[in-house]
C-alpha cells in the first residue's frame, strides 16, 4: 500500500469516528469510547506480549494503577485533573520498572506467574486500603475538566489520546528499538550473542507497555468517571490477552479489533443471559483451537497467499 | 518483648496451628498444581475451579447420603474422583491436541476452562453459598497446650504429611513416577524409547486435578462453599508454587508452610494488611533464590 493511499484511508477513518457522536445514541458513543479504551489497553499488552515475546500475564495492574493514580490525585490530593492525567501513566510506568526488575531475571512462564502474583499483591492492597482507594467500592463521580465531561467530550478525548498512543507505539515498533525487540522475541539467544542487552530491552518494552496501559486507565477515568478494584483483577488481564489473541498477535491493530468484538459481545450477550463468562470461555477456546493467528493474522495470511498466487500468474 | 510474648503464648500458638491446618489444604491443592506444572508445564488456572467443583460436589454427595459421618466420608471419596473424571475428559478431549503449541496457548486454554467451569457451577448449584455441616465425629476438640483445638483441624494437620508422603512415593518409587520425571526433562527422548508419553501426561494431569478436588472436599466443612472461592485460591496456590520452585512437591510443602506462617503472623501483627505478608515473603525468597526455594524441574 502506498503512503498516499494509507493517509487517505486514515483520514476517512478519522472523519468517520469524528462524526459518530452526531448520529448515534449516547449509549453507543459511550460503548465505542469504552471499546477504544479497552483496545488501547490490549494493544499496549500486545506491545510486550506479541512484539516483545514477554509473558506479560498481569497487564491489567498497570491499567488499574494508572486509573487509580489519576483518580486519587484528583479526588484525594486535589491536584489539577490535567496534571493527574499525566501522573497516572507515570505511576504505572514506575510500577512497571519495579515489577520488571523483580521479574525480568526469570524466563517465560515463571516470569508470567510471578507477575500474576505480584499483580495480585497490588490488587489486594488497593482492595483493603479503604481510606485511600475506596476499597472494593472504588471511587465514583470523579470530577473531570468541563470540556471533556460530556459523553461527546470524553469520546473525543478518548479518540484523540488513543490515536496518539497508537501512533507512538507504531513509531516505536518501526524504530531500531522495535526491530531489536522483535529480534529478541524470535531468538533471544542469538540476539544476546550479537551484543544486544536482552534484559534491558525487555524491561524497556515492559515500561512502555505499562505506561500506555496507564494511559488507557486515564481514558477509562474520563469515559466512566469511576475506578474500581476489578480493573486490576487478574481475570481482566486474561480477558485482554484473549482480545489480543482474537484480533491477531503480531499485528498492531489486531487487539483493537479483538477488543471491539469482545466488548460488544459482552454488552449484547449480557443483556440476554447472566452466563456471559461461559460464552467468553467458549469464544476463547474456539480461537485457540481454530484461529490461533487471530482475525487480522488470518486475513494477512490469506492476502499473502493470494498475492503470491497472483505473482506466479 | 510484649509482642514476642504475645506470639509465644499458647493461645497464639493454637491460632497459628489452626492457620497451619488451613494451609494443609493449600498445600494439597498447590502440590497438584505443581505436579502438572513440573511434568506438563501448564500453569493450570482451571485448578481453582476444579477445587471449587470438588467443594460443591462434597456438598451434594454429603447431603445425598445424609449429612452425617457416612455422607462426609463418601463425599471425600467421591468428590475428588468426580473432579478427576472431568479433568480426564478435558485432557483427552482438548489439552492433548495442544501440547505442541506455545505454553501461553495452553495457559489461555486453562483460563477458558476456568471461565466455563465458573459459569457451569453457577448453572448447576446456583449463586447462593452452601454449607457442608461438620460431622459430629469431628465437632469436638482436643486439648493442646491446655487449650481446646478443633478435631477437624487436627485431622487436616495429619492429612498434609499423608498426602505428601503418598505423592513422594508415587513420584519416586513407582515406574510411572520415574517416567513422568524423565518426560518432564525430555519428552522426545522418552517417547523415542517407546513410552506412551501422551498417556503419562494424562495420568499426571488427572492426579494433579484429583488433588484439587481433594482440597475442595477437605475445605468444604470449614468454609462457606461459594462462587468465587476459585479466584482467591488459585492466586495463593500460584504463590506457593513459585515460592517452592515450580514442579517440586516438597517445595510446595515449604511454600505452603511459609505462606501459612507469614499469613497468620501477619494477621496478628497488622490485621488489615495481613494478606500482604505472604507476598512480601515471596519477594524476599525470590530476591535470594530466583527460581524458588527448592530445585525447580524447569
Amino acid at each position: 500500500m502506498g503512503e498516499k493511499k494509507a493517509v487517505v484511508i486514515l483520514l476517512i477513518v478519522a472523519a468517520l469516528f469524528a462524526v459518530v457522536p452526531f448520529g448515534l445514541p449516547r449509549f453507543y458513543v459511550y460503548l465505542i469510547a469504552l471499546i477504544v479504551t479497552t483496545g488501547l489497553l490490549s494493544t499496549s499488552l500486545n506491545f510486550a506480549l506479541g512484539f516483545g515475546g514477554i509473558y506479560q500475564l498481569h497487564h491489567a495492574v498497570f491499567y488499574g494503577v494508572g486509573a487509580y493514580g489519576a483518580a486519587v490525585a484528583i479526588t484525594k490530593l486535589g491536584y489539577n485533573p490535567w496534571l493527574s492525567f499525566i501522573i497516572g501513566p507515570l505511576i504505572a510506568a514506575l510500577l512497571s520498572v519495579i515489577m520488571g526488575l523483580i521479574c525480568v531475571r526469570l524466563s517465560k512462564l515463571y516470569f508470567g506467574m510471578l507477575q500474576i502474583s505480584l499483580g495480585s499483591l497490588v490488587w489486594a492492597v488497593v482492595y483493603r486500603w479503604y481510606s485511600f482507594t475506596g476499597g472494593d467500592d472504588g471511587i465514583h463521580g470523579i470530577p473531570v475538566p468541563e470540556i471533556i465531561a460530556s459523553p461527546e467530550g470524553s469520546y473525543y478525548f478518548a479518540m484523540i489520546v488513543a490515536a496518539l498512543s497508537l501512533y507512538c507505539m507504531y513509531r516505536l515498533l518501526n524504530s531500531p528499538f522495535g526491530s531489536t525487540l522483535q529480534g529478541i522475541r524470535d531468538n533471544a539467544v542469538r540476539s544476546e550473542a550479537i551484543g544486544v542487552n536482552v534484559r534491558r530491552h525487555q524491561l524497556a518494552a515492559m515500561v512502555i507497555a505499562g505506561f500506555f496501559a496507564g494511559v488507557a486507565g486515564v481514558m477509562f477515568v474520563v469515559v466512566d468517571n469511576s475506578v474500581f478494584p476489578d480493573m486490576m483483577f487478574w481475570t481482566l488481564s486474561m480477558e485482554i490477552t484473549i482480545m489480543a489473541l482474537l484480533g491477531g498477535w503480531f499485528t498492531l491493530l489486531g487487539p483493537m479489533l479483538g477488543a471491539a468484538v469482545i466488548v460488544a459481545l459482552r454488552t449484547f450477550v449480557a443483556a440476554y443471559t447472566e452466563y456471559w463468562t461461559l460464552a467468553l470461555g467458549v469464544v476463547c477456546m474456539v480461537v485457540i483451537l481454530f484461529l490461533p493467528e487471530g482475525i487480522l493474522g488470518y486475513v494477512q495470511k490469506i492476502s499473502k497467499k493470494r498475492a503470491s498466487a497472483y505473482d506466479r500468474g | 518483648m510484649d509482642f514476642i510474648a504475645a506470639i509465644c503464648s499458647p493461645g497464639m500458638l493454637c491460632q497459628v496451628l489452626v492457620g497451619l491446618s488451613r494451609t494443609v489444604i493449600l498445600f494439597i491443592v498447590a502440590s497438584g498444581l505443581s505436579l502438572i506444572l513440573g511434568v506438563l508445564r501448564i500453569p493450570n488456572i482451571a485448578h481453582g475451579s476444579l477445587y471449587m467443583i470438588g467443594a460443591f460436589m462434597t456438598f451434594t454427595v454429603s447431603t445425598a447420603f445424609g449429612a452425617g459421618i457416612k455422607g462426609y466420608w463418601m463425599a471425600v471419596l467421591l468428590a475428588p474422583i468426580f473432579v478427576a473424571l472431568i479433568s480426564f475428559i478435558i485432557e483427552r478431549g482438548i489439552f492433548r491436541r495442544l501440547y505442541e503449541r506455545e505454553h501461553i496457548m495452553l495457559f489461555l486454554l486453562t483460563f477458558a476452562f476456568a471461565l466455563i467451569f465458573g459459569d457451569l457451577v453457577k448453572l448447576v448449584w446456583g449463586a447462593e453459598y452452601r454449607t457442608v455441616s461438620m460431622p459430629r465425629f469431628f465437632q469436638g476438640s482436643i486439648p493442646i497446650f491446655g487449650l481446646p483445638f478443633p478435631i477437624y483441624n487436627f485431622f487436616l494437620l495429619l492429612m498434609g504429611p499423608l498426602v505428601a508422603v503418598v505423592l513422594w512415593l508415587l513420584v519416586n518409587k513407582t515406574k510411572m513416577g520415574k517416567i513422568s520425571k524423565a518426560a518432564a526433562v525430555d519428552r522426545e527422548m522418552v517417547a523415542a524409547v517407546g513410552v506412551n508419553v501422551s498417556l503419562v501426561f494424562c495420568i499426571v494431569f488427572v492426579i494433579g486435578c484429583y488433588l484439587a478436588g481433594l482440597g475442595g472436599a477437605l475445605v468444604a466443612p470449614i468454609v462457606n462453599v461459594t462462587l468465587g472461592m476459585d479466584h482467591t485460591l488459585i492466586m495463593e496456590a500460584f504463590l506457593i508454587v513459585i515460592m517452592g520452585g515450580l514442579g517440586n512437591i516438597w517445595g510446595a510443602l515449604f511454600g505452603a508452610l511459609i505462606f501459612g506462617i507469614t499469613q497468620s503472623l501477619g494477621i496478628l501483627v497488622w490485621p488489615k494488611f495481613g494478606i500482604v505478608f505472604p507476598y512480601a515473603a515471596v519477594i524476599v525468597v525470590l530476591l535470594f533464590r530466583p527460581t524458588g526455594l527448592l530445585k525447580s524441574t524447569w
